[in-house]
């Protein structure tokens, strides 16, 4: 017997494609008679328009068409919509403003969306761009979260005070009588910091309209090409579902970018009828700085109140989210049911308290961002923690283990159900891993260089595999957030699987095929996994939030039914009874006896149909299953980081970084990793690098660019050490919990709290950039003096 | 229109471009060669290296018609005779890519590097792979992927 497919690191199967350069990304793709697009944008963060003139545009050379938001109101076309019904505490709906795909009175970011030109090529949609003439009547302008609700301007008349909802999770009066018995209170102001998603592959799509049928296809680079469809259909009233083919191919990164329906892709498509011919655009990075959907933007001020003891007894946050100019497809649920609903960490929290203020700005739409509201509370949890035990002068690890969660399942304050965990485990392991007890020598060693040495725990645990459909519609989702999957055997034995889970870089092709040839005893060449289509996958909500596991947990269940059916059929042709059929190593046997069929013989039988009753059993071999994942996964572990800092230049160095992660049973370790070692780059990205700022007057990106918006480069980075622990999840049959946030949502925390203890400071905000460090060295000398 | 006339991965090719149309252009929508790709308008992200003439460039950096009578090798033009390039089984080996967007990029800038510098170490190839982004990896198995082929090369040629 060779070792398990299940757990193995098997090599991805889709990477010949990438590496001989045959990927097939959105842009990739040419349709005959394709047209090219450019959307005009606003320069503007917020005026009145006042004049639309795309006379001169039309007459451009090589012009097929220029629309404008008149001609998408003319048709009717509703406008994007936000998905999640957040209710404030006083009882009232969100007050969402109206976000037409193409703006028709006022603009309300630098980017927001103003016509489409259409041409024969890019060059001269672009060219006829520049000649679209708009008068504008500039408004003030707010883009600071903790400003906008004061501001003297309004962005949408539906919101005063630019207010979305005031939301509150939690036991307000509890908390209040924790505070009240408290020996003492930490207080801890923060920011978390705008973050720009930039996936490498920019958005792009290619809509289509085909006069034969009256059907539209999109080809768009979207993480859940479903859900696109949907909302494209059910709100927006491009064409009805059946007539609307949603293909999501090779996607190059997402990260959450790419969960959103966009105006560029409604408008490619609605205009594809209008011009008679497909349409294709491709952002330029510019524009997708300024228009992807950014992430995080927080600002909180936290408190923890804690006895004589060290032991915490109650929590309180006030937050401020920045949700941009328009509510994006989830923006409404990433600061609250994403966010409030992580804040008892790993600790044994009795009350906790959240109030969280949505508001407007004049910005680009904030919505999920690898993570998505877990990161936003990790990072205050981890942050006043990590201070607390600072003012009571513990060690951060004994502190923390006094208030660890130790037995489950464990009923936190806010919602979540820790169904099982181990976090000293995983404490114990990273601290071996990065050589905690060695520390004090290393910073010693450190000092006589002249450097200040640092070192930052973060013990998170997060939620994901989105979600139980019930629970999530009770809090206000619009969708449900089950997952579908449909096998086909063939009648020579391959199997064809098709996943609503899309893949763009998790490997789902080899890890969904680990599941199922390990499963059937066939080899993973047999297995083709298929995804990103509408008109073959049967349905899908897509793949964010580290939800695969609910995607092969669905998978695992079909395998369940093709086995008891592939059973029955091999009891007719081995003459037994179907009590007696035992499938093993991909051999259907009769127990005790040496009588067998292979997997591809009961397969063929299937579909021949010659040796079963057909009344009684249905010929063919193929089952589908829509699965409801019956509770969240917890992934929970400890990062260590350990920094240096010189104080000359303000420069951070990531000396060393330790990660010690509990993801249940895993499925590809290398795979597992990468998705670890990936989501650390970007949490150490915000913490000393990212960040998206917006001029305060004009409105304007600042950061607009890679020259400006620094990302993370390979010398940037350190190599990391990654352990791992399992304690198997109990609510999916694999025992699996998700992977790909947990890097992200942990790293910021243990940075922020290794730059904190090396500088002496309390509170400094990300990112450490060296001349924000150097300032700050500066002022504590300056003040010191 | 001026014409350009040049090599791509062997075969001898020509066209008529605007003179604007950047070589990356004129790869992916003359020659429909979409291996190499276009992550950004500043020169940054790396996406669309290629070699021209032997040596890596970015391909948006560059006109087509600057490129008239050149060597150019696309990441379709590595593999030889159905076999992968060093680098390419490499960066399978080791997991160095995901949702395989800077890829091409990489590999064609890590060919290069190995070319040009006998002794690559972890320092080297980070501070080498300066012009190159990617976002899912963080860079660690691209790193050891570099580190990985570099050293086969090496006792290939010894």
């Amino acid at each position: 017997m060779t070792a398990p497919i299940i757990g193995s690191a098997v090599r991805r199967k889709e990477d010949y494609r990438f590496i001989t350069g045959q990927g097939r990304y959105t842009d990739d793709i040419n349709r005959y008679g394709q047209t090219h697009a450019y959307f005009v944008r606003s320069p503007h963060a917020h005026a009145k328009l006042r004049g639309i003139d795309t006379s001169a545009a039309r007459a451009a050379k090589g012009v097929v068409g220029v629309l404008t938001g008149a001609d998408l109101a003319a048709d009717k076309l509703g406008g994007l919509i936000c998905g999640w019904m957040i209710t404030s505490k006083d009882g009232t709906p969100m007050k969402a403003g109206a976000h037409p795909a193409l703006a028709l009175d006022t603009v309300r970011y630098v980017g927001d969306h103003i016509a489409i030109v259409i041409a024969e090529t890019y060059a001269q949609a672009k060219d006829a761009a520049e000649l679209v003439k708009i008068e504008y009547e500039e408004l003030p302008v707010v883009v600071d979260p903790s400003h906008a609700q004061a501001a003297a301007t309004q962005i949408h008349a539906e919101a005063p005070r630019n207010t979305i909802y005031q939301w509150e999770i939690g036991n307000k009066p509890e908390t209040e009588a924790a505070f009240a018995k408290a020996a003492q209170i930490v207080k801890l102001d923060l920011t978390n910091n705008r973050l720009i998603p930039n996936a490498m592959e920019p958005r792009a799509c290619v809509g289509e309209y085909d006069d034969a049928t009256g059907g539209y296809t999109l080809y768009v680079t979207s993480q859940n090409p479903h859900v696109a469809r949907l909302v494209m259909s059910a709100f927006i009233g491009i064409a009805p579902e059946h007539k609307l083919r949603v293909v999501a191919p090779d996607v190059g990164g997402g990260f959450g970018s790419k969960i959103f329906i966009y105006a560029e892709e409604v408008v490619c498509t609605w205009a594809s009828k209008k011009v008679r011919r497909p349409i294709k655009w491709t952002a330029e990075r510019s524009e997708s700085f300024l228009s992807d959907a950014h992430g995080r933007d927080h600002v909180t001020h936290a408190e923890l109140a804690l006895d004589a003891d060290a032991k915490m007894l109650g929590l309180r946050v006030k937050t401020i989210a920045n949700l941009g100019a328009y509510m994006s497809t989830f923006s409404s649920s990433v600061p609250t049911y994403l966010y409030g609903t992580l804040l008892s960490g790993q600790y044994d929290l009795p009350a906790i308290y959240a109030e969280v203020d949505a508001v407007y700005t004049n910005t680009a739409p904030v919505d999920a961002y690898r993570g998505a509201g877990r990161p936003e509370a990790t990072y205050v949890i981890e942050r006043i923690v990590e201070e607390a035990a600072r003012q009571l002068k513990l060690d951060p690890v004994a502190f923390r283990r006094k208030n660890f969660v130790r037995t489950f399942p464990h009923q936190t304050p806010v919602i979540m159900n820790y169904d099982a965990g181990d976090y000293d485990a995983s404490l114990d392991a990273a601290l071996k891993l990065a050589d905690y007890p060695g520390f004090a020598a290393r910073k010693a060693e450190a000092k006589a260089r002249g450097k200040l040495r640092g070192i930052g725990l973060s013990t998170y645990i997060e939620a994901c595999g989105l979600a139980p459909s019930a629970a999530v519609g009770s809090l206000g989702a619009g969708v449900g957030l089950w997952e579908s999957a449909e096998v086909r055997v063939t009648p020579t034995g391959g199997v064809e699987v098709f996943t609503g889970a899309h893949s763009h870089g998790q490997g789902h092709e080899t890890t969904f095929a680990q599941v199922v040839a390990g499963r059937l005893g066939i080899p993973m060449e047999n297995v083709e996994i298929i995804h990103g289509d509408t008109n073959s996958v049967q349905f899908g909500m897509g793949t964010y939030g580290s939800r695969a596991a609910v995607g092969l947990t669905a998978v695992s269940r079909a395998l369940d039914k093709i086995e008891a059916k592939a059973k029955k059929i091999a009891a007719h042709v081995l003459e037994a009874s179907a009590a007696d059929i035992v499938f093993e190593n991909g051999e259907f046997k009769v127990a005790g006896t040496d009588r067998k069929l292979a997997f591809h013989e009961v397969a063929l039988n299937a579909y021949v149909a010659h040796k079963f009753p057909t009344s009684e059993i249905e010929p063919g071999l193929k089952e589908s299953v829509f699965h409801d994942p019956t509770n969240f996964t917890f992934p929970a572990g400890t990062h260590i980081c350990e920094v240096e800092i010189d104080p000359d230049t303000g420069v951070t160095v990531v000396v060393n970084f330790t990660a010690v992660d509990d993801f249940g049973n895993v499925i590809n370790p290398m795979i597992v990793e990468g998705q670890v070692q990936g989501g650390i780059a970007q949490g150490l990205g915000q913490a000393l690098l990212e960040h998206g700022v917006y001029d305060k007057e004009s409105g304007q990106l600042i950061t607009g660019s890679y020259m400006d918006y620094a990302m993370p480069r390979a010398d940037d980075l350190p190599s990391y050490k990654l352990g791992f622990t399992v304690t198997p999840c109990p609510s999916n049959p694999l025992g699996m919990k998700g992977c790909g946030e947990a890097g992200a949502i942990a790293s910021p925390a243990a940075v922020m709290n290794a730059v904190t203890d090396a500088l002496g400071l309390k509170e400094f905000d990300m990112p450490a950039t060296p001349s924000r460090v150097w300032a700050a060295i500066h002022r504590t000398r300056a003040a010191a003096e | 229109m001026p014409s350009v006339t040049m090599t791509v991965n062997g075969q001898a090719v020509s066209g008529e471009v605007e003179t604007r149309t950047l070589l990356v252009q004129f790869l992916r929508e003359n020659l429909r060669l979409t291996g190499t790709h276009v992550g950004c308008d500043t020169s940054q992200c790396g996406a669309c290296v290629v070699h021209v003439n032997g040596k890596a460039v970015k391909s948006c950096t560059m006109l087509t018609v600057q490129a008239e009578g050149a060597q150019v090798t696309t990441i379709e033009g590595l593999a030889k005779d159905g076999k992968l390039h060093p680098v390419q089984a490499a960066f399978k080996e080791h997991h160095g890519l995901q949702c395989g967007f800077c890829t091409p990029g990489m590999i064609m800038t890590a060919v290069d590097m190995i070319r040009r510098i006998p002794n690559l170490d972890e320092k080297t190839i980070r501070s080498e792979l300066e012009g190159n982004l990617c976002r899912c990896t963080g860079y660690q198995n691209i790193v050891k992927a570099i580190d990985a082929a570099s050293k086969e090369m090496k006792g290939a040629h010894a």
